[in-house]
């Protein structure tokens, strides 16, 4: 079995801050993390691996530094990584995105047995790349994964919707992303470490992967930000200190439970 | 491409740094007293062309040549249902639909995928939908990201609606992506705010970014249909007309089935949809530890109410990812909400705001939570809370 994982580096958006004069984002001293999701889609990869025998491959488009996460994730017992960085890539969507990453994911494999993304990423929220590349790859999706078994050709898996737990059949090859509620990622070892560092990581551009350039980057990106500003904050109301009184806080509670008619 | 997408001229540039200040993406710095763009951060978004008082700087990205997208008319509402019951969120995108419609000038259509699902049409109608498209098939009868796909993409192609839209629950965000990527468009995600920009009549969409810090603003100006999602109630729903008068269309589509089957479904009865609830008592990490939960939960009950958490007491362990209020987690707007022990992160608020009245217990009087109570209280929750339960009992059992 040939499993593919596609992992990102992310800021640690619990610390970015906003400058308040010039509205932009502070990014100075933000430490750079592997995108939370991404280590659960890695662990379902590497139990696979553990239990069935397979190959796992990781793939990271990003700047140069972004081979961090591709070191992380040899050290956990990845078997080879490639990390995508071109200025070509530079200002994509998730369509273009995911476009640069199924040319790279092909270039690996005509036909990897699975793909394995993260729910979504932490700095866009989108969930939108796992996806997208399904589409490009012409693989069935299979999304919020909390664990995945296969037998064979056929999986099933668990995935958390809305109003529950489905439980969902199928034959691979499959696309699949994967949430938080599923196995608690390894560390990595101190051996995978001192092999991880060593590596050489292969850097693929455009032309490396075939990729249309008119399809990549800001250029073949059909969404265009076009305004960026804070959040507007609300003014609070009232406010009282119940520190001395607890007990005028509680009538206060309740007054307004009794207007808003509720108690 | 790999050139960056304005140029500066060295010429006319005078180091006033107004464009530093506009640009929102770190992308320009200052070289002496020239400024120099990081082609690599650029996005093109113009902020500086427009900054500039000495039109020093111009935008060299290339102009996409303007496909023809006056063929592209009306908005459209995935109305997603379960069972055959549409989703409140399809309502409340319908309501929004209407102002956008008026705003564009056109025309708005419900789209229902499902087997067994033709009752919909009369509710759809009534929430304020023109027409509606309707695909009844067996194929559709249980959600399958691939089939759905290629019955909307279907229907996409045959129809041409400028805008399409979707709640961005577990199907809407999984299949609208793949709906983009097929019909080679954008998809603009957790949609907070939606408008008809007054000139260009392009969809404006709001949205939160890098984790709540920030608000931005994304069009798609060279692409159709303009597709967003949003999320449950972020917009209201409006009272329904059942004297409105609209058209339904079956339409009979050619649908491969899909390869995977869902061979169990668990409904856990016990789980709460927050998003649903008119009173959550939420507590956050000030609880210090799970037992606690059990007193926020006395107090639900007695309000007649549900438990919200913040995220860290998910984290923690406390309690699971279903209750967790906030982008993350769920869109909230219930009549009141009370929060004990949250600071009120960006992220947090992002999924409460909408709540009618929020009350605030935080020992912090610089708590950001009261930013946004109506009713703020300084103080220990440990001290208020049992207090607030016992006033509520004895009030109960005064009025029997
Ligand atoms: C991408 C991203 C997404 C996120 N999504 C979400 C999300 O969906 N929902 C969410 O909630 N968070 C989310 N977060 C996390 C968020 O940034 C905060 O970390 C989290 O909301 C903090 O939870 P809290 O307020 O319970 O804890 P804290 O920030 O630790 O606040 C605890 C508060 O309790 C008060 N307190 C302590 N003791 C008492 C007492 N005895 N009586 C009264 N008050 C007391 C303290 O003063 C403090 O204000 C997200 C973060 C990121 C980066
Ligand atoms: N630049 C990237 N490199 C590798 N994987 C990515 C990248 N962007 C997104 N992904 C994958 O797609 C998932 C969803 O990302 P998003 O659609 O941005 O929320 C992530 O969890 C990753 O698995």
């Amino acid at each position: 079995m040939h499993i593919v994982v596609c992992v990102k580096q992310v800021p640690d958006t619990t610390n970015v801050r906003i400058n308040p004069e010039t509205n932009t984002l502070m990014r100075e001293g933000v430490e750079s993390i592997i995108n939370p999701f991404d280590e659960f889609a890695l662990e379902e990869a590497l139990k696979l691996k553990d239990a069935h025998g397979a190959r796992v491959s990781v793939v990271s488009m990003g700047p140069p530094q972004a081979e961090v996460v591709l070191r992380e994730a040899m050290a956990r017992g990845a078997d080879d990584v490639v990390l995508l960085t071109d200025r070509a890539f530079a200002g994509a969507d998730t369509l273009a995105t995911s476009y640069a990453i199924s040319q790279a994911i092909k270039k690996i494999n005509a036909r990897p047995d699975l793909v394995l993304f993260g729910k979504q990423a932490i700095d866009g929220d989108t969930a939108q790349v796992g996806p997208g590349v399904s589409e490009f790859l012409g693989y069935p999706l299979v999304t919020y994964a909390k664990s995945i078994k296969v037998e064979g050709d056929t999986y099933t898996v668990e995935t958390m919707m809305d109003e529950g737990v489905d439980v969902i059949e199928g034959k691979l090859p499959a696309v699949m992303t994967v949430v938080k509620e599923a196995s608690t990622p390894r560390f990595a070892t101190l051996s995978g470490w001192m092999q991880a560092k060593k590596a050489d990581i292969p850097r693929w551009g455009a032309k490396d992967v075939n990729a249309d350039l008119t399809m990549c980057g800001l250029d073949g990106s059909p969404t265009k930000v076009v305004k960026i500003f804070a959040p507007p904050v609300k003014t609070g109301g009232t406010r009282m200190d119940g520190r001395e009184q607890p007990s005028a806080a509680v009538d206060a509670i309740v007054k307004l439970l009794q207007e808003k008619g509720v108690a | 491409m790999a050139d960056a997408p304005i140029f500066i001229d060295p010429e006319k540039c005078r180091g006033c740094k107004k464009c530093i200040t506009a640009c929102p993406f770190d992308a320009l710095y200052m070289e002496g007293k020239l400024a120099v763009v990081k082609p690599d951060e650029c996005r093109a978004c113009n902020a500086c062309v427009k900054a500039c008082p000495f039109k020093a700087i111009v935008s060299t990205a290339a102009e996409t040549p303007k496909a023809d997208l006056s063929a592209f008319k009306g908005i459209w509402v995935f109305a997603e249902q379960h069972q055959g019951k549409v989703q409140e969120v399809a309502y409340e995108l319908l309501a929004t639909g209407r102002r956008l419609a008026k705003d564009r000038g056109c025309e708005l259509a419900a789209v229902v995928l499902g087997h067994n699902v033709k009752d919909s049409a009369a509710h759809l109608i009534a929430a304020g939908a023109d027409k509606v498209y309707m695909v009844d098939q067996p194929e559709l009868a249980a959600y399958e990201a691939d089939v759905y796909t290629d019955a909307l993409n279907q229907l996409i192609a045959k129809y041409k609606p400028e805008v399409v839209l979707a709640g961005a629950t577990a199907v809407g965000r999984a299949f609208f992506a793949k709906v983009a990527v097929r019909a080679r468009t954008g998809l603009t995600a957790d949609c907070t705010a939606l408008s008809i920009d007054k000139e260009s009549y392009l969809l404006h969409q709001t949205r939160p970014a890098f984790g709540g810090n920030i608000m931005a603003t994304i069009m798609t100006p060279n692409h159709r249909p303009q597709m967003a999602t949003v999320r449950p109630k972020v917009f209201r729903m409006a009272p329904p007309d059942p004297k409105r008068k609209g058209e339904t269309l079956i339409e009979a589509l050619k649908l491969v089935a899909g390869n995977t089957r869902i061979i169990k479904t668990e409904r856990s009865s016990s789980s709460v949809n927050i998003a649903e609830a008119e009173i959550i008592v939420a507590g956050g990490r000030g609880l210090k530890k799970a037992e606690n939960l059990e007193q926020l939960k006395r107090l639900a009950d007695l309000l007649g109410g549900v438990v919200g958490v913040s995220r860290a007491c998910v984290d923690a362990g406390w309690i699971s990812a279903a209750y967790q209020v906030g982008q993350t987690g769920k869109t909230v707007c219930p009549k009141l909400y009370l929060a004990f022990g949250i600071s009120g992160a960006i992220q947090h608020l992002e999924g409460m705001r909408g709540a009618d009245t929020i009350i605030a217990i935080n020992t912090d009087p610089h708590a950001a939570i009261f930013n946004v109570a109506d009713l703020g209280i300084v103080g220990d929750l440990f001290e208020i809370l049992p207090m607030l339960i016992e006033a509520i009992e004895a009030k109960h059992n005064g009025a029997k």
